[in-house]
């Protein structure tokens, strides 16, 4: 079956699967850009306990697999009590996990700010929260947008991952269609096909476009 | 009313000064930067500090605006203290709350001028009075506008830092550090940074600033003739402490210490 | 911890430390491929055949875009529609050193780039044939700056190993799940994967930044 026929016939499922992939997609990306900021702001704290609990957090989410990781919310919470359905199992590992790397960018872009701006801000009276808040976020954020945006395309990755629990995204559609029909070419290169759209036609632009807004509103062009 | 160490909780009387170091000391680990340091300023006086790279120049500006902490000794600023604060008849080193209160006090302008540079010329004069005074978006604009316009800056309000020259920079910059009405106005090396055609637009904004307002400030500057021009005071910082003071015609004059000497004669060749 | 059982842990134990040595062979046999292959990816996109530099180019960018997982699929499972046959390791290896080939070409590219100019006019004037530029003068160079981003992919490429559970690759996950479904226990097999991976992983990480301080005194940088 050629690929035009095969499409004819699977794309609703296809797109249903795709659907999904947006959604994990984008509350992993809600939830990763939360965790990122917070335990970014953690690790740079001068409290040795809020430093601890980030780095522990950063260590062990970057120091183990999002397989592994996915499993244990899947498979291990409920023993404790803690049942997560999969959907939101789904999201909830692939955007932990993505908020441990992100902290890493956070801090680096944070670090990037010119020691005089704090300075600045400080001789203009601001309190430690408006410091960070008014003059150097805002320029941290610029700093960090050119790798962040490599780390959406590693999250529009790692979301594929949910269709090992059953979360009926592009990736789980594909494994269903290709055991029913062994039409293995046309359903995987489908599949790879709608993520490289994604990828470069979404997520990439999206990230460019915000990178060139921040710039602007920099000052920079 | 004395702190037990000997320094007093406030300073009271007709001739308190502005600014008032009282054996201050500052190091790094084992390097002494600043070694007993009592300095006075009075209120609407124009000091210049001038001395060789490493003397602690920087560092009094910097300890001044709270960027360093002290390691000894008590920094007042219009009597109050700044560095301490008194708790149950005694002098503690400040908290930050203490600090946010006593430096509304005081403004500074930096060498890299340290604009905000996702802000537009106007946006940084703004910032802090709308952030930290509290004040209405029209009050703070008003305020900004005047400043911006006395610097002759109005024209550029609306550009961000990155279109502007250095010189119009730190003219921003300035007017950013007037917008929340100091008493005391830090200059820290305000021209080191710029091309020499444009240091003439600053030091004439700092000219004006003498001569028509009542603040009080400090200047570190390398600049020997401009501090000669406007200051009341000049003092020549070797080595973490003053090793010579007092009204620029004598010192520029008639210098009598060596150090002195050999400093402004080597400045002199240079120019 | 609640109902951890520490004779089932211990009992588990000779068969995970197993599969941690599968998934060691199969993260450094997947990274021979990739460094191997990542090299000749970079060098093919230098040279003067615009065709094929805009060809591997758009091929890496491909690859880089889309799930690692899917690619195993794809590699696992079109090839039998053709009449070739691949066993799990095989199809696993080659998924995973393309795709981590990719990634390494593009840390290449950035350590040739990061060669003064000054090097290669050096070495037309020594007369030498373009072989020996790369082998005596521009690859040794381009290493040190290279090396940070070989040793994150490294540890990336262990990270990625539990992947290929999927298509039945014996490795650390696949044993785990073993362990789960015939003991209806999923507690200590998950989190022992997880001790593991972060036993490996974070001495990993510090072992190859302790080596990539080593070889830069080695050439004196």
């Amino acid at each position: 079956m050629g690929l035009y026929d095969f499409l004819a016939q699977y794309w609703p499922r296809l797109l249903s699967g795709a659907g999904i992939t947006v959604a994990q997609f984008l509350l992993a990306a809600a939830l990763g850009v939360a965790i990122s900021l917070c335990m970014g702001l953690m690790k740079l704290s001068q409290n040795a306990l809020l430093r601890g609990a980030a780095v522990t957090y950063i260590e062990i989410f970057r120091g183990t697999s999002l397989v592994v990781q996915l499993y244990w919310i899947f498979f291990v919470l409920p023993l404790f009590g803690l049942t997560i359905e999969k959907f939101t199992a789904g999201y909830l590992a692939v955007g932990m996990n993505i908020g441990a790397y992100g902290a890493e960018l956070v801090r680096g872009g944070i670090l990037s700010v010119p020691k005089g701006q704090w300075e600045a801000a400080l001789a203009i009276n601001m309190s430690p929260a408006q410091r960070m808040r008014r003059i150097i976020l805002p320029q941290a954020l610029v700093n960090m947008l050119p790798p962040w945006g490599n780390l959406m395309i590693e999250l529009l990755k790692g979301t594929a991952l949910v269709s090992l629990i059953s979360v009926a995204d592009l990736m789980f559609e594909a494994r269903q269609i290709n055991s029913s029909t062994f039409l293995s070419a046309q359903v995987f290169g489908a599949a790879l096909l709608i993520y490289y759209v994604l990828a470069r036609f979404l997520v990439t632009p999206f990230m460019r476009w915000l990178e060139r807004h921040m710039a602007r509103k920099l000052g920079r062009t | 009313m004395l702190d037990k160490t000997g320094f007093p909780l406030e300073m009271t009387g007709e001739d308190t000064p502005m600014v008032s170091f009282r054996k201050v000391r500052k190091s790094y680990g084992a390097l002494t930067v600043l070694d007993d340091l009592d300095l006075d300023v009075s209120a609407g006086e124009m000091v210049s500090i001038i001395g060789p790279s490493g003397s602690g120049k920087t560092t009094v500006l910097r300890m001044l605006m709270t960027l360093e902490r002290i390691n000894g000794g008590v920094i007042y600023v219009d009597g109050k203290p700044l560095s301490h604060m008194p708790k149950g008849g005694q002098l503690v080193p400040a908290n930050e709350r203490h600090l946010r209160s006593r430096r509304a006090d005081i403004g500074m302008c930096f060498q890299h001028f340290n604009l905000f540079p996702h802000m537009t010329a106007l946006e940084n004069c703004m910032e802090g009075p709308v952030q930290v005074l509290g004040l209405s978006k029209a009050e703070a604009r008003d305020r900004s506008e005047e400043l911006l316009e006395m610097v002759g800056m109005i024209s550029k309000k609306d550009q961000h830092p990155s279109r502007l020259s250095g010189g119009q920079q730190q003219r921003v910059a300035i007017a950013r550090a007037l917008a929340m009405r100091p008493k005391v106005m830090l200059f820290d090396e305000v021209t080191s940074a710029l091309d020499p055609e444009v240091i003439g637009e600053v030091t004439n904004v700092i000219r004006q600033l003498v001569s028509e307002h009542n603040l009080t400030m400090l200047m570190v500057t390398h600049q020997m003739g401009f501090a000669r021009d406007i200051s009341d005071r000049v003092c020549f910082f070797y080595g973490g402490r003053i090793e010579e003071q007092g009204p620029p015609a004598e010192l520029f004059g008639n210098p009598q210490r060596e150090r002195t000497q050999q400093f402004l004669s080597a400045v002199r060749e240079a120019v | 911890m609640f109902d951890w059982k520490w004779d089932f842990t211990w009992e588990i134990l000779p068969r995970l430390v197993y599969a941690t040595g599968n998934t060691l062979i199969a993260a450094g046999a997947g990274y021979v491929i990739a460094v191997v292959l990542g090299l000749m990816l970079a060098l093919a996109q230098r040279t003067p055949s615009r065709a094929l530099t805009f060809t591997v180019r758009e091929f890496v960018e491909f690859i880089r875009s889309t799930p690692l997982i899917l690619q195993i699929f794809f590699v696992f499972y079109v090839g039998p529609q053709f009449g070739v046959r691949l066993s799990p390791w095989m199809s696993g290896m080659i998924a995973i050193g393309l795709h981590y080939a990719c990634y390494l070409s593009e840390v290449y590219r950035g350590g040739i780039e990061s060669v003064p100019k000054g090097q290669w006019e050096a070495a037309i004037a020594l007369n030498m044939t373009t072989a020996q530029k790369y082998r005596r003068v521009i690859i040794p160079q381009a290493i040190p700056p290279a090396l940070a981003g070989m040793g994150n992919y490294l540890v990336g490429i262990f990270k990625d190993t539990p992947m290929l559970s999927v298509i039945g690759v014996a490795e650390l996950i696949h044993t785990a799940n073993a362990i789960g479904s015939e003991n209806y226990r999923f507690l200590e097999p998950y989190t022992m994967v997880g001790i593991i991976f972060l036993a490996i992983s974070l001495p990993a990480a510090g072992l190859i930044r302790l080596f990539e301080g080593y070889v830069r005194r080695k050439l004196g940088l």
